[in-house]
C-alpha cells in the first residue's frame, strides 16, 4: 500500500480511539472539573462497561443487535449506579479529601479488577458488533499525469466503526447540552464554582457530586461498550484507557470539557497513527514524559486558563 | 532522657529479637521473613517522604527499580563485583531522586502524585522498550556465582538473612537519628505546616529535595539489595503496583512512625501470603486494606498505637 492510503487508514483507526478516548475523558474531566477529585479507578469502571456489556449481550438471545442495543441501554447505567454507591460510601466519608481520596480509589481499582477477574475470569471476550458492513474506500493514483481513482487493497473500515465515531460526537454533545442548558448543568456548575456557596443556596451538593461521580463513571462504561465489539472485554484492559484519560484532561486543561475533546481528539489521532507507523512503547514512554513536563511547567494545560485558588 | 531510653530500648530489642530469629525461625517463615526486611527497608525511604515530609508519591517504583538495574545491569553487562554494583544502584537512585526531586517538587498535592506516578510510568515504559538489555517483563536471574559479596555467599539462606538485617537495621536506625536530628524536625515542620516553616525562614524547596533525595537513594539501596539477595530483576517491580506497595504498608503501618513501615510490611505480606492461598485475586485484599484503612485508620497500626497507649513512639 502506497503513503497516502496508509495514512488514511491509520487516521480512521485513530478516528476511532480518539472518539472512544473522548468519552472516558471528559467523564474524568467531568468528576474532577465539579468535584476536585482523581478518580483513579476510573478505567476500572470502563473495563466494567465492556465486562458487564458481554454479560448483557450473550443473555439476551435473538439477533445481535438486541444484544447490543440492550447492553448499550443497562451497562452505563449499572456502573453509573454502581459509581454513585461507591461516592456516598466512601468518597463522602473522606469528604472528598484530594489526597485520600486518590488513596482510596486505588484501593476500589483493585476491589474492582479482582472481584471481576475472580467472577468472569482471565479471559478475553468478544461481543459481536451489531453491524459490521466492510465498506472499501477509494484512493487516487497519477496514471500520466492524470488523476485517476482506485480502490486499494486493505483500505477499508467497517460500518460499525463509523458508528462508534458517530454514537460518541452525539452523546459528547449531549454532554455539553447537559451542562450548559439544563437546570440540572446549572447546579453542577454552581457546585464546581463553590460547593459550599452552592449548600447555602439550597442545592444538594452532596447529591449532585454523587450523581457527577455516576455520570463521570457511565460515560467511561458507555465509551467500553461501544469499543468492545472491535476490542475484546479482559479485566486488566481499564490500565491504558486510564493514563491515555489522565493524559487527555491533564493536556486539556483539569476539569476544562472543550479542552478535553479537543486533547482526546489529539492525543487519540497521533497515537493511533504513531503506533501504525513506530512502536506504541516509544509513543508511550513521550506521551508520559510530556504529561509530567506540562504539569511541572504549565499546570493549567495546555490549552486551559489558570484557574482560581 | 527516660524517652530516649525507652525508644532506644524498642528498637534495638526489635532488631536483637530479628537477629536472634534468625536461627530459630522454620526454613519458609526465614525466607520470608529476609524477604520482609528488605521490603520494609523500602517502606521505611518511602515512609521519610510520605509519613514525615507530608509528600505523597505515586511512583516511589523508579526509585526502587533504578537501584535494582543498576545493580543489576552492571553485573550482567560490566562484570561488576557486588560491592560497586550496590553502590552504581545508589547512586542511580540518587540522581534519579535529584532530577525527578527537582521536577516534581514544582508541583504539590495532587499534581505532584500524578508527576511522579508519570515519570515512574516512563521509568517502566523505558525498561520494557530497553528490552534487549532488561529482559522487559521476562526479567532475568543473577547467578549464584555472582552473588559472592566480599566473599560472602549471599544466595546462602544464612547470610542472606543477616544481609537484609544489616541493610534493615541500617535504614531504621538512620532514621531514627534523622527525626531528632535539626533537619528531621524541619521535614515534619513543612509537613505541618509548610507556609509557616517557610516563613520561620527555612529553605522548604531544599529541604524537600534532600528528603526526596533521601527517600529515593533509601528506596534505590532496597532496589539493589532485593535484586542481588533473591537473584532476580525484572520489569514487574517498575509497575505501578510496586508504588501502591509501600504507601500500603506504610499506611497500614502508621506513616510518621519510625516502626509503621515495618509493621506494615510484616502484616501485608502474610495477609497476601495466606491469602494467596485461596484465590489467585490476592490483590483484592489489598485493595480493600486501602479503602478500608483510608475510611477507617488513616493513622494506621503504630499511629493509633501512639495516639491510644504509647505517646512516645517515634
Amino acid at each position: 500500500m502506497d503513503f497516502g492510503p496508509y495514512l488514511i487508514l491509520a487516521s480512521l483507526e485513530g478516528a476511532v480511539a480518539a472518539s472512544v478516548l473522548a468519552l472516558t475523558a471528559v467523564g474524568l474531566s467531568l468528576v474532577f472539573g465539579v468535584m476536585r477529585v482523581v478518580n483513579v479507578a476510573h478505567g476500572e469502571f470502563f473495563m466494567l462497561g465492556a465486562v458487564l456489556a458481554w454479560f448483557v449481550a450473550t443473555s439476551v438471545g435473538g439477533h445481535p443487535a438486541l444484544g447490543f442495543v440492550a447492553a448499550l441501554l443497562v451497562a452505563p447505567v449499572l456502573v453509573g449506579g454502581l459509581a454513585a454507591v461507591v461516592d456516598m460510601t466512601v468518597l463522602k466519608r473522606v469528604a472528598y479529601d484530594p489526597e485520600r481520596t486518590i488513596v482510596a480509589t486505588i484501593g476500589i481499582l483493585y476491589i474492582i479488577q479482582q472481584v471481576t477477574l475472580m467472577t468472569y475470569g482471565p479471559d478475553a471476550r468478544p461481543v459481536t458488533p451489531p453491524f459490521n458492513t466492510r465498506l472499501a474506500i477509494p484512493w487516487f493514483e497519477f496514471v500520466g499525469g492524470r488523476p485517476q481513482v482506485y480502490w486499494p487493497w486493505g483500505l477499508s473500515t467497517t460500518s460499525y466503526k463509523l458508528f462508534v465515531i458517530a454514537a460518541a460526537a452525539v452523546t459528547l454533545t449531549l454532554v455539553w447540552l447537559m451542562m450548559s442548558r439544563s437546570k440540572i448543568g446549572l447546579l453542577m456548575r454552581a457546585t464546581q464554582l463553590d460547593g459550599e456557596m452552592a449548600q447555602v443556596f439550597g442545592i444538594p451538593v452532596e447529591r449532585i457530586y454523587a450523581m457527577v461521580f455516576g455520570i463521570g463513571c457511565g460515560l467511561a462504561a458507555l465509551a467500553a461498550v461501544l469499543i468492545v465489539p472491535i476490542q475484546q472485554a479482559h479485566y486488566l484492559m481499564g490500565t491504558d484507557p486510564l493514563l491515555l484519560s489522565f493524559i487527555v484532561v491533564i493536556i486539556g486543561g483539569l476539569g476544562s470539557l472543550p479542552g478535553t475533546v479537543i486533547a482526546a481528539l489529539l492525543i487519540g489521532m497521533s497515537d493511533g497513527i504513531i503506533s501504525v507507523f513506530y512502536t506504541p512503547t516509544l509513543a508511550k514512554i513521550l506521551s508520559t514524559l510530556l504529561v509530567a513536563f506540562v504539569l511541572v511547567f504549565r499546570p493549567q494545560g495546555l490549552f486551559g486558563t489558570r484557574e482560581r485558588d | 532522657m527516660t524517652e530516649l531510653r525507652k525508644t532506644m530500648a524498642l528498637h534495638i530489642g526489635l532488631l536483637l529479637l530479628l537477629l536472634a530469629l534468625n536461627w530459630l525461625l522454620p526454613a519458609y517463615h526465614h525466607g520470608n521473613l529476609s524477604r520482609i526486611m528488605v521490603l520494609a527497608s523500602y517502606a521505611i525511604g518511602y515512609n521519610i517522604l510520605f509519613g514525615y515530609t507530608g509528600l505523597l508519591s505515586l511512583g516511589h517504583a523508579m526509585f526502587f527499580t533504578a537501584g535494582m538495574y543498576g545493580m543489576a545491569l552492571t553485573m550482567r553487562h560490566l562484570g561488576w563485583t557486588p560491592a560497586p554494583a550496590i553502590l552504581a544502584g545508589l547512586l542511580s537512585g540518587l540522581l534519579l531522586s535529584l532530577v525527578v526531586g527537582f521536577l516534581a517538587l514544582r508541583t504539590s498535592g495532587v499534581a505532584f502524585m500524578i508527576v511522579t506516578l508519570m515519570f515512574a510510568q516512563a521509568v517502566f515504559l523505558t525498561v520494557l522498550y530497553f528490552g534487549e538489555y532488561t529482559r522487559g517483563d521476562e526479567g532475568f536471574v543473577i547467578q549464584q556465582a555472582e552473588r559472592i559479596f566480599l566473599g560472602i555467599d549471599l544466595s546462602d539462606p544464612n547470610n542472606r538473612y543477616l544481609a537484609a538485617l544489616l541493610a534493615f537495621s541500617l535504614c531504621l536506625l538512620f532514621t531514627l537519628w534523622l527525626v531528632r536530628h535539626p533537619f528531621g524536625k524541619t521535614i515534619i515542620a513543612i509537613r505541618e505546616n509548610e507556609d509557616r516553616t517557610r516563613m520561620l525562614g527555612y529553605n522548604v524547596f531544599r529541604h524537600k529535595l534532600t528528603a526526596v533525595v533521601i527517600s529515593g537513594t533509601i528506596s534505590a539501596l532496597a532496589g539493589a539489595m532485593y535484586g542481588l539477595l533473591f537473584g532476580y530483576a525484572g520489569a514487574t517491580f517498575a509497575s505501578v503496583q510496586y508504588s501502591i506497595f509501600p504507601l500500603l504498608w506504610v499506611l497500614l503501618g502508621g506513616a510518621g512512625t519510625i516502626l509503621g513501615p515495618f509493621v506494615g510490611t510484616l502484616f501485608m505480606f502474610y495477609l497476601i501470603d495466606l491469602s494467596s492461598e485461596f484465590t489467585t485475586a490476592y490483590m483484592l485484599v489489598a485493595g480493600i486494606v486501602l479503602v478500608a484503612l483510608t475510611l477507617f485508620a488513616p493513622h494506621g497500626l503504630m499511629g493509633e498505637l501512639r495516639r491510644r497507649l504509647f505517646r512516645w513512639l517515634p
